[in-house]
């Protein structure tokens, strides 16, 4: 047995004595699936908390991440080989959300010292959680547009302007943000910085969003004059734009593979509804146009997941292909397709927006559906996605834009 | 993959190493354009018979046939490596017909005897065979005759017959029973009439009249060939899918390399959005395409039960993938695509007979969908 495999006994035996029953089954375990934490955490399941300890003592909330800071000391393919194990069973992982799978990765490569010492344990220990400052409302695809103002005034920077899509804002501690530290810079991906602020500090306010599915994490988060520490900028002044796009990258990557859930899982979802809705004859699916496109996704599925399979062997065995850039655009599509398939088959049953007269699980479907309109927009949209193929990995020349 | 870890989708260092030695040699020695050549001149075998013994010299036709019948005793993983390097210039030698379907029926259903005169034959590159399945009109009856079969009717579509030192046939025996048996084509009351085919390949209608043949022609059980003829099919859809995996890699590398070098309007159109994003789908759907390929190639050695639904994925998946991939390379070549002087139109003409052949995507989506239950 070599060691990759005599490590991945041992994350299976670990995971299968360690991991609640109660939570088995209950989860994708993607890298946003899980105990979110923070200081306005209202969690009180105690098998999730049960969980969460075990999985700080054991180091393996962040099993790449140095033990110095609390994570595990493994590499990156010991830290897929666990999340893997975790999503053979189902079950969450023990801390999950914005910092450990994007902001923490990005301290760990282009933060201080001290930075690292102050923020990652609190990321680790699922204590204090991180929100994202990208978007705003005239910079969205063309993030590097964006002007939120941080002017330096002593040992401090002064932030004015506004971020939007800064989700989960009113439930966390700290955002980090994309700023303006020169306005005169002679490109606009020159002059942008990555600057650190806590959010209850004087002249920050958040609002939440509401999106055509009714509820959503996403809130709108306000800078009046707020006053951070010279000491919270990440890297060097005005070279953020370098950092942002490292940050892009990952959450592109961890989209696709959240999206990935258990394999089979969106088919049987779908013909599960299909056969609710509209009746089963001699054992198959009575509309023969729908059980092909649901075949359709089901292959679309099985795919996708072989895909995720081979990306992840190329890794291993120290050869990754380009593969990995087309994981977001595929996950976002066979995501989209679930739930407009799931609600076709639903007919006027799809159609509540609240009780009485409907299902339970047709109205949260109906809910997700509508969700599911964002998810090729959000963090990069498909049409972003294929010029970044295009141009790096196609090698296309660069167009006009 | 149902909830268990997924099979190794990764060629090894000798895979590898075949991969690259393939696709050397068959894109000098063996252009697409050669499909034209052959056409043009109206050359009797509509391939290069001294390529496929060179071929056979390499050891690639061998490389899935036991060592004791004078092969290299791999896997079926190992000759889809080969397939798919062919697909790329959309070779016109008997793959299909001696490798996938002929040697497939005789590996999971020949006889001793069978095995070993044919497939030393095989992997030396002396023996071609074809498997004649379409029925035409008149479908092939056996009559019991003896202690053998007279068979009569007529069959279609029959890859590679015209050159094929044996023709496996399938008929009926019974009602409802189906029998393979081996059919030498001198024989009295064969006769043999060449088809001429949109995509290159040579297929012939084969017509038999009272053709008697012994015990020893069945391949199989007597009755039973149409569960054999459905595992010969599962092989012939996927290593079919590793040539259409090919065929669309070449299409699209081909189209890449055009749209970076044709300018209008002063810039190379392969600067265009409306072309980029085209050509990233395309790239996508190739990705996914191998994935599925490869998964059906390991199954076939390793995982028996898995075969039926991953024949199938990856015949669907790759049917879709090229001939998507061949269309956006004429559309985004432009009026030359169209032209018989470019090769590019052999890929949409491969395209299709390949979507067609081993049962289309529709067909693969109901058996999947019936495999998994609705």
């Amino acid at each position: 047995m070599n060691e990759l495999a005599a490590f991945r006994e041992e994350a299976r035996a670990w995971v299968r004595e360690n991991a609640p029953k109660s939570l088995w089954g209950t989860s994708g375990s993607g890298p946003f699936e899980g105990y979110w934490g923070g200081s306005k955490c209202a969690e009180t399941d105690p098998d999730l908390l049960r969980w969460r300890d075990l999985g700080i003592e054991k180091g393996w909330t962040a099993p790449s991440w140095p033990t110095e800071y609390g994570g595990g000391g493994l590499g990156r393919v010991q830290e897929d080989i666990i999340h893997e194990e975790m999503k053979a069973i189902g079950v969450p992982r023990p801390v999950a959300g914005q910092g450990l799978a994007m902001f923490g990765p990005v301290l760990l490569k282009y933060g201080n010292d001290a930075q690292r010492a102050q923020h990652l344990p609190g990321i680790v220990r699922g204590e204090v959680r991180w929100c994202q400052g990208y978007s705003e409302p005239n910079a969205g695809s063309d993030l590097a547009k964006l002007q939120l103002k941080a002017e330096r005034d002593g040992d401090d920077y002064v932030l004015n302007g506004q971020k939007i899509w800064t989700s989960h804002a009113n439930v966390s501690d700290w955002i980090y943000c994309l700023t303006r530290t020169d306005p005169k810079a002679p490109k606009k991906q020159l002059g942008i910085s990555v600057i650190l602020a806590d959010l209850s500090t004087p002249g920050i306010t958040v609002r939440r969003i509401d999106l055509i599915s009714g509820y959503s994490p996403f809130c709108e988060t306000f800078f009046d004059n707020v006053r951070v520490p010279v000491a919270n900028l990440v890297g060097k002044e005005n070279e953020g734009w370098t950092i942002a796009k490292a940050i892009l990258g990952h959450e592109r990557s961890s989209i696709g593979r959240s999206i990935a859930r258990q394999p089979g899982s969106a088919q049987r979802e779908v013909v599960g509804r299909a056969r609710k809705h509209l009746g089963v004859e001699e054992g198959a699916i009575a509309d023969p146009l729908i059980r092909d496109e649901i075949a359709s996704l089901g292959m679309l599925e099985e795919a996708f997941h072989l895909t995720l399979a081979r990306i992840q062997q190329s890794a291993e065995s120290g050869t990754p292909g380009p593969e990995g850039s087309i994981t977001k655009i595929v996950g976002t599509e066979l995501k989209q397709r679930r739930f407009e398939l799931g609600m076709k088959v639903a007919g006027p049953r799809g159609l509540g927006w609240e009780g009485p007269g409907f299902d339970e699980d047709d109205l949260e479907y109906t809910r997700e559906w509508l969700r599911s309109r964002a998810s090729t927009i959000e963090g990069g949209s498909s049409e972003i996605q294929k010029n970044i193929v295009s141009k790096r990995v196609l090698g296309l020349p660069e167009g006009k834009k | 993959m149902s909830g268990h870890r997924a099979p190794s989708l990764l060629l090894n260092d000798e895979q590898k190493m075949l991969s690259k030695t393939a696709h050397e040699f068959i894109r000098e020695r063996a252009p697409a354009a050669r499909i034209r050549t052959f056409r043009d001149s109206r050359d009797p075998l509509g391939f290069s018979r001294d390529l496929w013994n060179e071929m056979a010299e390499l050891g690639w036709l061998g490389l899935q046939i036991p060592e004791e019948y004078d092969g290299l005793g791999l896997g079926f993983f190992d000759l889809c490596v080969v397939l798919e390097q062919s697909g790329r210039e959309l070779m016109p030698e008997p793959f299909i017909s001696t490798l996938l379907l002929g040697t497939q029926a005789l590996l999971l259903g020949g006889t001793d005897e069978q095995k070993k005169a044919l497939l030393p034959g095989i992997a030396a590159g002396e023996v071609l065979l074809a498997l004649a399945y379409e029925e035409a009109g008149s479908p092939v009856y056996a009559k019991r005759h003896g202690n053998g079969f007279a068979l009569s009717g007529k069959k279609a579509h029959v890859l590679d017959g015209h050159v094929a030192d044996r023709i496996i046939v399938s008929a009926a025996t019974s009602d409802g029973g189906t029998t393979l048996f081996l059919v030498d084509p001198s024989q009295e009351g064969v006769s043999m009439t060449r088809q001429h085919r949109i995509d290159g390949l040579g297929s012939a209608i084969v017509t038999l009249d009272d053709v008697s043949v012994g015990p020893e022609a069945v391949v199989g059980t007597i009755d039973k060939g149409a569960a054999l003829l459905g595992q010969v099919f599962d092989r012939a859809a996927a290593g079919s899918a590793a040539q259409m995996l090919g065929a669309s890699e070449q299409a699209f590398d081909d189209t890449i390399e055009y749209i970076k070098e044709r300018e209008q309007f002063g810039v190379p159109i392969g600067s265009f959005q409306a072309l980029q994003h085209r050509a990233v789908a395309v790239f996508t759907e190739i990705a996914l395409t191998r994935s599925v390929v490869l998964a059906a190639a390991r199954a076939i050695d390793e995982a028996p039960d898995d075969i039926p639904r991953l024949a199938s994925l990856a015949k669907a998946m790759a049917s879709e993938t090229f001939l998507h991939a061949a269309k956006e390379a004429i559309q985004m070549h432009g009026g030359i695509g169209v032209t018989d002087e470019h090769d590019i139109g052999f890929y949409v003409k491969r395209a299709h007979a390949a979507y067609v052949t081993f049962g289309k995507p529709s067909q693969h989506r109901q058996r999947w969908a019936e495999l998994h239950g609705y």
